[in-house]
């Protein structure tokens, strides 16, 4: 019987497999086009040598001319891209290890206050830090008067609360992953006589690896997009990291460079959409935890 | 032997009571990991120490001592022995406590003063800078030629030529150290071909470009005549080639904690309620203030002022509908994508998936910036290519309030369906085919099954992230701030500057940052408490009927 009807599937009319498989192609087909098509748009802005946007059909010119004149040292994108590097490492880096040594303490040891903490990281974390916007600006603005390296306008400030902001929800997360590694494993290395540092350290650091590196490159994607807390604290074209630089291009209305801003665009995304490709599969667990942007 | 000693028997309890103990308090510390330690900590130490000084030369005793006591807790929680917890949370608390708790602190504080570009600091402050600012030419005094010069140690003086007695003279500002003297002896002076003094010996005169380029210093310089500036007067340029004589005109008086302007006598009086000093006699005040605590007035202006009642109504009701328009629209497309997909036998899926999932990777802020550019009415892609218009009868995309509101969410549609698209794949996948199944063997049509159990099932399941994003969306500052920067409509000159399609966060941040009419952060910060008490609660509410936060820990 079976036999019978394997061939009759296969030799299914196309009227059928369209009204139960093909329309959702052309749905798919839809979805695709919209999807991609303003990515396609800044593509192909970026490879015209005009000043404007006026450009009407999509590659309809092919010139890398201001992708040449980005990269030029003269150029101010470069210091820009490097600010951003610069700056979202060091707050990916900081705020994975502030996090992991707060969650190893959440996760693995009993003390009164524990459940409040963990409670109360969660509440801090639901004040958004663009509300705080006054009172970070009041404060950077006074550590301007005492410790002028942290204060408006430096690098290390705007670092400073990316890491104050980045920690309640940083914590939860990898209380969530140490959970997950058996408590078995560093009872047993405390019996042969190691000492909490080497547990965490050697033992626990080293297992959720993995998970460090990707916590640490979202937290990355994160503070490069940021562009509120980074508008405020810097005024000076010299500092600006490429989600305020970038817009600087556009902004004026004298001066309006689309190509060159595109181009910038395609250069400024390229890295982070792979990444955020790369780890599609732990940004999808994380989202249903609902950890990173949406 | 099989006798006990006793005595032996306790120390062994000891012993291995002390073991236990260790073993609690995470085993005996190494050599290493002590230097490590006793090293850092010395680091933290001499860079407290430093801060410590430079705090105290600038006599500033609170910061001192905050920093003092902070130091002293974070070397006693990592000098004693045990207390494990403090030892790794210390770091991360020092710094949610500086940037985190302290700033949601702090705002609430401001919101109950009148922080803001009015009323920026002390009352020491503002007084110094109305003094400073409020002068007037002596009447009846002489002008003078003036040659800004640069002494020998790089400070500038005006060298100056009386135009009536062409008497010359040099001083700086610092009447002690450059005093203002008369030089028209002074062997190494050079007079020019007009009488006026060109050079004196010991001076460099400073150059045009110079002077251009110092041009705010110059015009800021106050070279005072006699050692008490405010009775001798002192000199002023208005253009950097002449100097007149010119005096205080804002006398302030400590006891009366008033000032009184000389040239026409009028009081005014420090009002602390306002933080402004006031003239009872006339209504003036100086438009310098201080900050002052206000109690709840930001809040009383938020619910009472005529002016700002119907601006904000109109920004609160689109806020709401900008949120759950988002929450909505992304959802459903999400959901029908996902329903669409989650097909076994579709082929593709994993293509489609990594297409679909290119809005969402695509930095927002940057795809605020290129859907701008889309949406220009001129030659904007949209209007020239997708809806072939020309440029004249371009549809005006973001100039119009309804059109730009629109845009707006479909920008934000755009931005964010992958993200529902992947949690509702999900939570479809996490739904037992069995339920399904036995609804299909009781005749349910496929709209039932979705109506009817496969919907309140993801509902459920989905309820905290759609609030979460519905609270997102409620402070989605990036969106709307460079796609259409809350206009159509509203101006940066008035006070209050609202646009059509302005949220809340974005309506503060121009309140605090606008850099229109004054920047108001005292209001600006109490709005800020009232949205995170709005989205809070809304939050909260939800968070508990879905039962989120219970299983948290």
């Amino acid at each position: 019987m079976s036999e019978l009807i394997i061939p009759e599937r296969r030799k299914q009319s196309f009227g059928r497999w369209f009204k139960q498989l093909g329309w959702k192609h052309i749905v798919g087909l839809v979805v695709v086009v919209y999807s991609l098509f303003p990515i396609l748009y800044i593509i192909s802005t970026s490879l015209t040598d005009m000043g404007g946007i006026d450009n009407g059909t999509l590659f309809g010119q092919m010139t890398l001319k201001n992708y040449e004149e980005l990269v030029d040292p003269n150029n101010e994108f470069l210091r820009w891209a490097g600010n951003t590097i610069f700056i979202a490492s060091v707050t990916s880096i900081g705020s994975v290890f502030l996090s992991a040594c707060a969650a190893y303490a959440f996760s693995r040891l009993r003390f009164q206050g524990r459940r409040a903490g963990l409670l109360s990281l969660i509440l801090i974390q639901m004040f958004p830090s663009v509300l705080g916007l006054v009172a970070i600006f009041g404060i950077l603005s006074a550590l301007t008067d005492y410790i002028p390296a942290i204060g408006l306008g430096t690098q290390w400030g705007l670092i400073l609360v990316y890491l104050g902001g980045s920690l309640g929800g940083g914590t939860y997360l990898m209380y969530g992953f140490f959970n997950t590694v058996p408590r078995e494993i560093d009872e047993a290395a405390k019996i042969d006589g190691a000492t909490h540092t080497q547990i965490f350290f050697t033992i626990i650091l080293r297992l959720v690896a993995p998970i460090l590196a990707v916590m640490a490159l979202l937290s990355f994607i994160g503070t490069s997009s940021d562009f509120v807390l980074a508008s405020i604290v810097f005024n000076k074209s010299e500092q600006y990291t490429l989600a305020v630089g970038l817009g600087t291009l556009i902004d004026d209305p004298h001066s309006k460079n689309w190509a060159m801003f595109s181009a910038g665009a395609v250069l400024a995304a390229a890295p982070i959409v792979a990444l955020f490709i790369g780890l599609q599969r732990f940004i999808i667990s994380g989202l249903v935890g609902g950890a990173v942007k949406g | 032997m099989t006798t006990v000693d006793p005595m032996s028997d306790k120390k062994a309890l000891k012993a291995r009571a002390k073991a236990q103990k260790k073993l609690q308090e995470g085993g005996s510390p190494s050599l290493k990991g002590t230097l490590i330690k006793i090293a850092m900590l010395g680091l933290l130490d001499a860079g407290a120490m430093f801060l410590a000084m430079m705090l105290i030369m600038k006599e500033e005793w609170g910061f001192t001592a905050l920093l003092v006591a902070v130091t002293l807790v974070i070397n006693y929680i990592y000098l004693k022995p045990g207390g494990l917890p403090a030892k790794y949370l210390a770091p991360g608390v020092l710094f949610l406590l500086a940037f985190q708790v302290y700033v949601v602190f702090f705002s609430g504080f401001i919101a109950f003063t009148n922080y803001g570009s009015l009323h920026n600091g002390s009352q020491e402050s503002a007084l110094d800078a109305i003094t400073q600012s409020a002068v007037v030419p002596v009447e009846g005094s002489s002008t003078y030629d003036l040659k800004v010069v640069k002494n020998e140690d790089g400070a500038l003086e005006f060298l100056v030529t009386d135009f009536d007695t062409t008497k010359v003279y040099v001083g700086g500002t610092d009447f002690k150290a450059d005093p203002f003297r008369e030089v028209t002896a002074d062997p190494g002076l050079k007079i020019g071909e007009d009488g006026m003094a060109e050079s004196l010996a010991g001076y460099t005169r400073l150059t045009e470009e110079e002077i251009s380029a110092k041009g705010e210093e110059i015009s800021a310089m106050k070279v005072p005549v006699g050692a008490d500036i405010n009775t001798d007067g002192f000199l002023l340029t208005p253009d950097g080639m002449t100097a007149e004589m010119n005096k205080f005109d804002a006398v302030y008086d400590k006891a009366s904690d008033s000032i009184t302007r000389l040239s026409d006598g009028v009081v005014f009086k420090a009002n602390q309620a306002t933080g402004f000093f006031e003239s009872e006699a006339t209504g003036e005040r100086f438009d310098i203030g201080w900050q002052v605590m206000v109690g709840f007035n930001n809040f009383a202006r938020i619910f009472g002022d005529e002016e700002l009642r119907g601006p904000l109504l109109g920004i609160l009701l689109w806020t709401f509908m900008f949120a759950i328009g988002s929450v909505l629209s992304t959802f459903i497309v999400g959901l029908a994508l996902a329903l669409l997909f989650n097909d076994e036998r579709l082929r593709g899926k994993k293509i489609y998936r990594a297409i679909m999932i290119l809005p969402y990777a695509f930095p927002a802020f940057l795809s605020a910036y290129v859907w701008k550019g889309m949406f220009q009415t001129e030659h904007g892609f949209i209007n020239q290519t997708i809806l072939g218009l020309s440029p004249e009868s371009g549809i005006p995309w973001l100039e119009d309030v309804g059109l730009a509101r629109v845009a707006v969410l479909m920008v934000n549609l755009w931005l964010g369906f992958p993200y529902m698209f992947l949690i509702t794949t999900g939570a479809l996948q996490a739904i037992p085919g069995e339920l399904t199944e036995s609804a299909t063997i009781d005749g349910a049509t496929p709209w039932q099954q979705f109506r009817l159990i496969k919907l309140p099932l993801l509902l459920v399941s989905l309820a905290p992230l759609l609030i979460s994003s519905f609270a997102y969306n409620f402070n989605n500052f990036t969106i709307i701030y460079l796609l259409t920067g809350g206009g159509p409509g509203g101006d940066p000159t008035l006070r209050l500057d609202a646009g059509g399609t302005d949220i809340l966060i974005t309506f503060v941040y121009k309140l605090a940052f606008g850099g229109g009419v004054g920047a108001d952060y005292g209001l600006a910060s109490a709005f800020s408490i009232l949205i995170f008490l709005i989205v809070g609660s809304i939050s909260y509410v939800t968070f508990r009927r879905t039962r989120a936060l219970e299983d948290l820990v």
